[in-house]
């Protein structure tokens, strides 16, 4: 632990867990609502003209997030006769310990992060790829043939761009030389840009088609559109969640938006030098990390819901055609490069 | 005496039948059969109550049959019970977004057989009325079927714009959807004052709106993916099922009532141009529908410009009766060809009227359309083709 006192209070194994636990299961609804208030309410109002959501409450529509919350908690809970109730009733949970397992290592600060695992990337992507587990369980369970549609849709999708997410990543680790997410800071941090080394070196100077990548590949695990064919609201109403309401359905949503806040995250920990500001160390670090990757992941994150308020949706087979025909080559290349360069220099 | 004793079974299994049906099953190939989805009567994307049995085989149509009639309201039968006068109040409901254009082929098809000719004041009005509905229901489709394909937003652009054209129509008339403003012989109410400036700007938001959507929907790559070939109507088969206005101008017909039929409101005396695509799909309907948006909204400007003053009522009896006599009057709406045949007995109301509208005959083309396309594009095809549900089960 670093020199800030309250960081260096000795605290027994079980407080450090229960805090970390806590500061877990906090920040997934909390980001969730950040994302969804900024975005979902705020930014989507501002883009499309709507007056409602700028209206409850006075100030800038403050009260509607509050107001959609009481919403889904006093819905009815409905579960179709024809559901396979247990499915249907663990599906929502699945989808959210997905989120949840994600920012187990991501790092906040020097010393702030949960778990700093060896292989945090590589375990950052797979258990974000649990979630497609819960989607299926619910399309299935559902016993509706939107929901099941919507399901074998979110699974075909999810799988074809697990890959380009992967090669995205990859190019990345081969550049810091490590998969460990602090290790990865910490590698921009130090570096230099043709030997300045003032401000660090973010990888996306170099990575910038793998970041293009990345987020393109995110955009399709999140089901934003424009490929948001299992929800697609339009033709399958709301695919695999079609059959749940109330809190279930808030379960959900605190995914989608806990899952688009993990991406920005990690996105902004891989490309743009995570909680790391240029002259910034030691334990002003710690205490500026967190702030310091939230205005960077929120940078992420405005991308990624600008173009999902702007564009139509692919079709499945566009989609599929994007990532095999498009994407991962485009990744494979980028890897072959960042390999040339990394034994060149 | 023992409960242990073997009772005689109740029936006997015939084993060696048994493993022959296991063979049997065995050697069947596996069986993958189509799923039905009943795309509707509840669906966002069928605009009311229209029903699609969906044969799909995975993703793919097999077939398609609609199903209507949810909506039906037996309008041609009602206008039997009722007067003219009041017929018109019903004719309002039949394409909802588009009322005043409906009022108008049923006023002239009663005005013919009583020998009325309404002023050339309430001719205008009328038909500034008529355009400024086809630029509200084009634009709701314009934003309407950027949503169908999955971009939220221009749907919200279409709603802003469209809320112009209500406002004025409002002005006018009192109504914003059903107006009932129209009267045999010409009109209720004069324009209010300051109305027709009003509406020189907001004919100038409508262009700037045409343009956005130019911009945004159809300059958009993905848009072009979606519908570029999609849904593709040739003009033989289009004409052959009755698909009329912008769906089969999109074909590439060039056939538009307002300037082919018996000459109606003051279209004659209007400048304007009948669009056409060459391509029949749905990027086309598109297309067609944005450029007869940006034509309708100078049309009202050259109406605007031309307008006489004088009497928006022309002399009427107290006591409307239309003498004996039957007329079919057609005319070019926001969803294609719209006529009533009325037949007319001397009496205070019709004796029979038949009702034609255009969306009735647009979706009859849905079975052909839809046989092999994905379930988006059967979206795709829906939105395109735009369609009232009050048009189709009158």
């Amino acid at each position: 632990m670093s020199a800030l006192p309250v960081l260096a209070l000795q605290l027994g194994w079980g407080t450090t867990l229960a805090i970390k636990t806590l500061i877990i299961l906090a920040i997934i609804p909390l980001g969730a609502l950040i994302l969804g208030y900024t975005f979902l309410l705020k930014m989507m109002s501002h883009m499309q003209s709507r007056l409602g959501p700028m209206d409850p409450g006075g100030f800038h529509g403050w009260y509607q997030l509050v107001g959609d919350g009481l919403k889904f908690l006093q819905k009815e809970d409905i579960m179709p006769a024809q559901a396979d109730r247990r499915v249907f009733a663990v599906a929502p949970a699945v989808v959210v310990l997905s989120t949840f397992l994600v920012f187990l290592v991501i790092p906040i600060g020097p010393d702030l992060v949960v778990k700093n695992l060896d292989v945090g990337v590589f375990y950052a992507l797979a258990v974000s790829s649990l979630s497609v587990i819960g989607v299926l369980m619910a399309g299935w369970a559902s016993a509706n043939k939107y929901a099941l549609l919507g399901a074998l849709r979110a699974a075909a999708q999810l799988i074809a761009y697990e890959l380009p997410l992967l090669l995205a990543v990859v190019g990345v680790v081969i550049q810091a030389s490590t998969m460990n997410l602090q290790g990865i800071v910490l590698a921009q941090q130090n570096g230099a840009i043709f030997g300045f080394s003032g401000l660090g070196q973010p990888f996306i100077l170099t990575q910038f088609v793998g970041f293009a990548l990345f987020l393109v590949a995110a955009q399709a695990e999140l089901t934003q559109t424009p490929f948001d064919m299992p929800v697609a609201e339009s033709e399958l109403v709301a695919g695999y969640m079609v059959e749940y309401t109330g809190f279930r359905f808030l379960f959900f949503f605190i995914g989608e938006f806990g899952t688009a806040f993990g991406f920005a995250a990690i996105a902004a920990t891989l490309f743009l030098g995570g909680w790391a500001i240029p002259g910034v160390h030691g334990t002003w670090a710690n205490i500026l990390g967190p702030f310091v990757l939230f205005a960077k992941l929120m940078a992420v994150a405005f991308i990624m819901f600008w173009v999902r308020f702007t564009y139509p949706r692919l079709r499945e087979d566009q989609l599929q055609a994007v990532a095999w025909k498009y994407l991962i080559p485009l990744g494979l290349a980028n890897i072959l490069l960042t390999g040339v360069f990394k034994v060149a220099f | 005496m023992s409960t242990t004793e073997a009772r005689p079974p109740a029936f006997q299994v015939d084993r060696a039948a048994l493993r022959h049906l296991a063979d049997a099953q065995v050697n069947v190939e596996l069986d993958t059969g189509d799923m039905i989805l009943n795309l509707g009567p509840q669906h966002p994307a069928t605009h009311g109550t229209l029903r699609l049995v969906v044969r799909l085989d995975g993703e793919r149509v097999v077939s398609a049959d609609p199903v209507i009639g949810y909506m039906h309201r037996g309008y041609e039968k009602l206008t039997e019970f009722r007067t003219y006068p009041q017929i018109t109040t019903l004719i309002n409901r039949i394409d909802w977004l588009s009322s005043f254009a409906n009022e108008v082929p049923f006023l002239n098809a009663a005005e013919q057989l009583m020998g009325i000719e309404a002023p050339p004041r309430s001719q205008y009005i009328r038909t500034v009325l008529t355009e400024l509905s086809r630029i509200a229901t084009f634009l709701l489709f314009l934003g309407e079927m950027g949503l169908q394909v999955g971009a939220l937003t221009p749907a919200f652009y279409g709603f802003r714009d469209r809320e112009h054209i209500l406002n004025l129509i409002e002005a006018a008339t009192g109504g914003r959807f059903h107006p009932n403003f129209n009267r045999i012989g010409g009109l209720k109410d004069d324009l209010p004052w300051g109305w027709i400036a009003e509406c020189r700007s907001a004919m100038k938001i409508v262009l700037d709106a045409c343009d956005d959507f130019e911009d945004l929907v159809l300059g958009n790559e993905i848009f072009e993916a979606r519908t570029r070939g999609i849904g593709i109507v040739p003009a033989g088969v289009g004409a052959s099922y009755g698909v009329s206005g912008s769906n089969l101008r999109a074909s590439g017909v060039d056939w538009d009532l307002r300037r082919d039929a018996r000459p109606y409101l003051v279209y004659p005396e209007l400048d304007f141009k009948v669009w056409t695509h060459p391509d029949g799909d749905s990027y086309s309907r598109y297309w067609i529908r944005l450029q007869e948006t940006r034509e309708s909204a100078r049309m009202v400007l050259q109406c605007l410009d031309q307008i006489p003053a004088g009497p928006i009522m022309a002399k009427v009896p107290r006591i409307i009766k239309v003498p004996e006599g039957e007329t079919w009057v057609e005319t070019e709406n926001p969803l294609g060809q719209m006529g009533y045949y009325v037949i007319s007995k001397g009496a205070t109301g019709p004796f029979r009227v038949k009702i034609r509208s255009a969306s009735f005959s647009n979706v009859s083309i849905l079975p052909w359309l839809l046989r092999g396309v994905y379930v988006p594009d059967v979206i795709t095809i829906l939105a395109s083709l735009y369609f009232i549900l009050g048009d189709i089960d009158r």
